[in-house]
């Protein structure tokens, strides 16, 4: 699988234009220097290099003494130089693995390069297009080149493969890595094998994937187009591929019979670059805990069954969230509940210590469980601490036995007609009578309501 | 002829800071110099009037105050290789024809600080490939000294212009001797830097790992000065270099105690002219009656150089001309069949015939299969000529040679064998491979014509280079003349 990866950087690759955004108008975000006037120069964008070690670190690959860019000659208008700067026999960082739930695929290399142009065809189709437009704001984008090894044996392994490696580019900071944004664009190369053979047969290689959907359902399909076209006698064709969304198949781009010959040579205008050690091992030492050790910690040290530890240690931030709150409210599991339920879905983020309040207050049974959902919310919101929240808006829970079964009787004593179709079997009318005991009064714990209807129905 | 136009740096700062002459004096005899004598020699490709008359008002304003820069009011003309915010800049080329650059490179500007006045851009080959100016996409320029010959290249206008008195100090590159070859031909002062001392930032790129902006001047002494204005790291160049630049430091210190090599292989180049020769032989003994000692050096691997030099330029010419490609800038073509078409009608309209020879070698030098037999070997060749000059250099402080082994040729006469006009650049090209400064300076005619001395010094060393050329300046008398044209 090739990934590219835009790393986060204020600037371009090679000088000193500003990213910019999707949908900014075309070619506002240019120079001399990316539109490849004649007399230019690339300097390297010393935040590129440093994502990228940052990345081959995390990815535990060797990174040489020695690293250097090369030119990579073709032509196409989207393409100001005439050449991509890029690396071809001394990347940047070499030999990495990425763990992926107790399977490892071994990472060939990482390396920097730059992105190119887009072209804008007036009309409909390429070769029915009048008149074609360049756009470079794209142009000079820094891109990280991560090439695993053939060690991925499926569409769910691939899929898997490109979010751990999403989690750990957001993980340590060196991407927003975001597919829909293009700051991700896996490319996977497929080939298939007869059972009990060594051998790969042909490969192709997919192009325009833009989410993890996609990307299973694009090699779930070429997998069964090859198997089919090696059945029925035929053989695979080395080719690109594209994946229509629309028409949800891969077709052929193509062939790699007019291959190109990119004349790699030695960047003239850039001089090797000799990676300071101490540098790579500051960045080393600066290194968050990576997802995959923390999903471990979590389960051993926090006692998470491992589905909630995959999905807390997925994002650094509700990881960070989840200990320090786990560790305020004493209270591991039902943190977690909280962290993945309530906090993740909501896109904002509380203190650990207004988490914590709101576990304790809620587990305590202060208040009810939908009422911490409210006071989580305005303390996401702004609104102050949990038990402030509580206490400005005169909640708490009623928990007086007494004062609970008054009101489940009188719901029972209104509603006869829900209470035969409960005893006729109709169990769902729980829920509605629940729902009226609330309506009496909020305050009451809907568990308990729950459980002194049933009683007293049974 | 004006003697304005005959004056040095020194001299005319002196008038210009005692306020005896302005700068716009100054420019006017200039540009009514090169309203005589251009149409003969043809130095210049465009004026630029819009640029110099405000430069020189500009310069007044700050003699006035005493304000002035190194080159205040300072005449130069720029070989048309160097991007001018605004100023139409073709290399030679007709597939830039109209090209207008957003930006002013970093060494042009830097003189522009420094209060210089530019006068205009000069002839050049086609992306500074050859050795005579007949390769401009324009027209070929005409030596001062005989108007019937080159002026040497691939800065023949550059070295013409300055010959002929038509500006004081000229801006070059070279990539294989295109500075100092047609300052040798010409009979004035031209220098290489060490390759990363001046910014290539706005120099159209012929051979990335080769090429090198540096100055023409008829004294030594201002030939230091315009390097200096020019030189110094630039972050907008990663090759360019932040060590010290005070080249001018042992300028007037002499030759004596100094060791100086002369390369057994550079006298028995192929070509070379007795009359050449011999004038290079009388300043080896003029430098060693200034108290030189002359050894005997050796550079085994000279006789490789050209060929790995006509691997290594073409290969990387072939990559630096791919964006001539007829889409963003200058020639374009209409109505094409699709974007090969294009591409293929504007690069055989657009280029030359040499260019066009040195892109189809260096796609070939860089072609898989090809890749390791052709341009991985020139550059192990590469290796063993720095390392020649390693060695040379732990026995001596400079070498001397001539510049170019033969004096101006013929227009016309080497066209058709573009070997024999290779071969112009084979005693100046290793100081290229090697990254050296080297200075070409005028020892005296052979058949009329001027010959050229080159020094060459070891990496960063061009305070040795020019110590070494002022001290035969010195020591000879022999002074840069303007040629007298028409």
């Amino acid at each position: 699988m090739e990934v590219h990866v835009q790393p986060r950087t204020r600037t371009k690759m090679f000088c000193g234009c500003a990213i910019g955004q999707l949908g900014d108008p075309p070619n506002s975000n240019v120079c001399e220097v990316c539109m490849g006037m004649p007399g230019v120069l690339p300097v390297i964008n010393k935040a590129a290099v440093e994502a990228c070690l940052k990345t081959a670190l995390a990815l535990k690959c060797e990174i040489p003494r020695h690293t250097k860019f090369d030119r990579k000659n073709y032509m196409y208008p989207d393409l100001p130089k005439g050449y991509q700067i890029s690396q071809y026999d001394l990347p940047m960082s070499v030999n990495g693995v990425l763990e992926l739930d107790g399977r490892q695929v071994r990472i060939r290399r990482v390396h920097l390069e730059e992105d190119t142009g887009k072209l804008i065809h007036a009309g409909d189709k390429l070769h029915k297009a009048r008149e074609s437009f360049v756009d470079l704001n794209r142009a000079g984008v820094p891109l990280m080149e991560i090439v695993s090894e053939p060690d991925i044996r499926s569409a769910d392994e691939a899929r898997d493969y490109a979010q751990a490696l999403r989690t750990l580019l957001r993980t340590i900071g060196a991407s927003e890595a975001e597919m829909e944004k293009g700051q991700l664009r896996a490319e996977p190369n497929i080939s298939i094998r007869r059972y009990g053979t060594d051998d790969l047969g042909v490969k192709t290689e997919l192009k325009n994937i833009n989410s993890f959907r996609a990307l299973h359902r694009a090699i779930e399909f070429e997998v069964k187009r090859q198997i089919e076209v090696v059945e029925a006698g035929g053989t695979v064709v080395q080719e690109t591929r594209g994946w229509s969304e629309a028409e949800q198949r891969t077709f052929s781009q193509r062939s790699k019979e007019f291959a190109e010959d990119y004349r790699y040579f030695p960047e003239p205008d850039l001089p090797p670059l000799e990676l300071d050690r101490a540098w790579i091992e500051d960045l080393r030492r600066a290194l968050p805990e990576l997802p995959g050790s923390r999903r471990a910690r979590l389960i051993s040290d926090y006692g998470l069954p491992a589905a909630d530890a995959a999905s807390i240690a997925a994002d650094r931030d509700l990881a960070d969230l989840f200990e320090a709150a786990a560790r305020a409210s004493g209270d591991n599991k039902r943190t977690a509940n909280w962290v993945i339920g309530e906090v993740a879905p909501s896109g904002k983020s509380p203190t650990p210590d207004h988490l914590a309040e709101v576990v304790t207050l809620v587990a305590t049974g202060k208040i009810t469980r939908d009422q911490g959902r409210e006071v989580l919310a305005e303390s996401m919101n702004g609104g102050g601490s949990p038990s402030e929240i509580v206490a400005k808006r005169g909640l708490a829970q009623v928990s007086d036995p007494a004062a609970v079964r008054a009101a489940v009787e009188a719901v029972i004593a209104e509603n006869p007609k829900a209470v035969q179709d409960y005893r006729a079997g109709k169990v769902r009318v729980l829920d509605f009578l629940v729902a009226q005991v609330l309506k009496r009064d909020r305050q009451i714990d809907r568990s308990l309501a729950n459980d002194l209807l049933k009683e007293l129905l049974s | 002829m004006s003697e304005l136009t005959e004056l040095t740096i020194a001299e005319a700062a002196r008038l210009l800071r005692l306020h005896s002459i302005s700068a716009t004096e100054l420019v006017t005899a200039h540009v009514e110099h090169i309203a005589r004598v251009d149409p003969l020699v043809k130095a210049f490709l465009r004026f630029t009037p819009e640029l110099y008359e405000k430069q020189a008002e500009e310069a007044d304003r700050k003699l006035k105050r005493e304000q002035g820069g190194l080159l205040t009011g300072i005449p130069v003309a720029i070989k048309d290789v160097l991007c001018v915010k605004g100023v139409e800049t073709t290399a030679g080329s007709q597939i830039l024809r109209g090209f207008k650059p957003p930006y002013t490179g970093t060494a042009v500007s830097r003189l522009f600080d420094e209060g210089a006045v530019m006068l205009g851009v000069t002839n050049c080959d086609e992306f500074a490939m050859g050795s005579s100016t007949e390769n401009s996409g324009y027209f070929p320029t005409h030596n001062p000294w005989d108007l019937d010959r080159v002026p040497g290249g691939s800065s023949g206008g550059s070295a013409a212009a300055v010959a002929a008195g038509e500006a004081m100090i000229a801006l070059g590159t070279d990539t294989g001797g295109s500075i100092r070859q047609p300052a040798a031909v010409c009979g004035v002062v031209g220098m290489k830097p060490t390759y990363g001392r001046v910014s290539r930032y706005g120099l159209i790129a012929f051979a990335s790992s080769l090429d090198q902006i540096g100055p023409f001047a008829r004294s030594v002494e201002d030939a230091a000065l315009v390097l200096e204005a020019m030189a110094g790291h630039d972050p907008l160049d990663a090759t360019s270099s932040d060590r010290p630049n005070d080249v001018r430091r042992d300028l007037d210190k002499g030759v004596k105690g100094m060791r100086l090599g002369l390369p057994r292989e550079y006298s028995q180049v192929e070509g070379m002219e007795p009359g050449v020769n011999a004038a290079v032989r009388e300043a080896i003994k003029a430098l060693e009656k200034g108290g030189a000692e002359i050894v005997d050096v050796t550079l085994p691997h000279t006789d490789y150089g050209l060929a790995a030099y006509y691997i290594i330029a073409p290969a990387e010419c072939s990559s630096n001309l791919a964006r001539f490609d007829g889409v963003k800038y200058g020639l374009s073509v209409q109505d094409v069949d699709n974007i090969t078409d294009m591409y293929m009608r504007a690069r055989r309209q657009g280029f030359g015939t040499e260019v066009r020879r040195r892109i189809m070698l260096g796609t070939y030098a860089l072609s898989s299969g090809y890749y390791d037999a052709y341009y991985l070997k020139a550059q192990k060749v590469r290796t063993l000529i720095k390392r020649d000059f390693d060695e040379a250099f732990a026995k001596c402080d400079a070498i001397v040679s001539a510049t170019s082994p033969v004096v101006a040729f013929p227009i016309g006469s080497r066209t058709e064998d573009p070997l024999s006009m290779y071969l112009c650049d084979v005693l100046t090209l290793g100081g290229n491979l090697a990254g050296l400064p080297g200075i070409s300076v005028p020892c005296g005619m052979s058949q009329g014509l001027p010959v050229g001395l080159q020094v060459l010094a070891p990496q960063w060393r061009e305070d040795v280079a020019l110590r070494v050329a002022r001290a035969y300046e010195v020591a000879s008398g022999v002074k840069a003349e303007v040629a007298s044209v028409g």
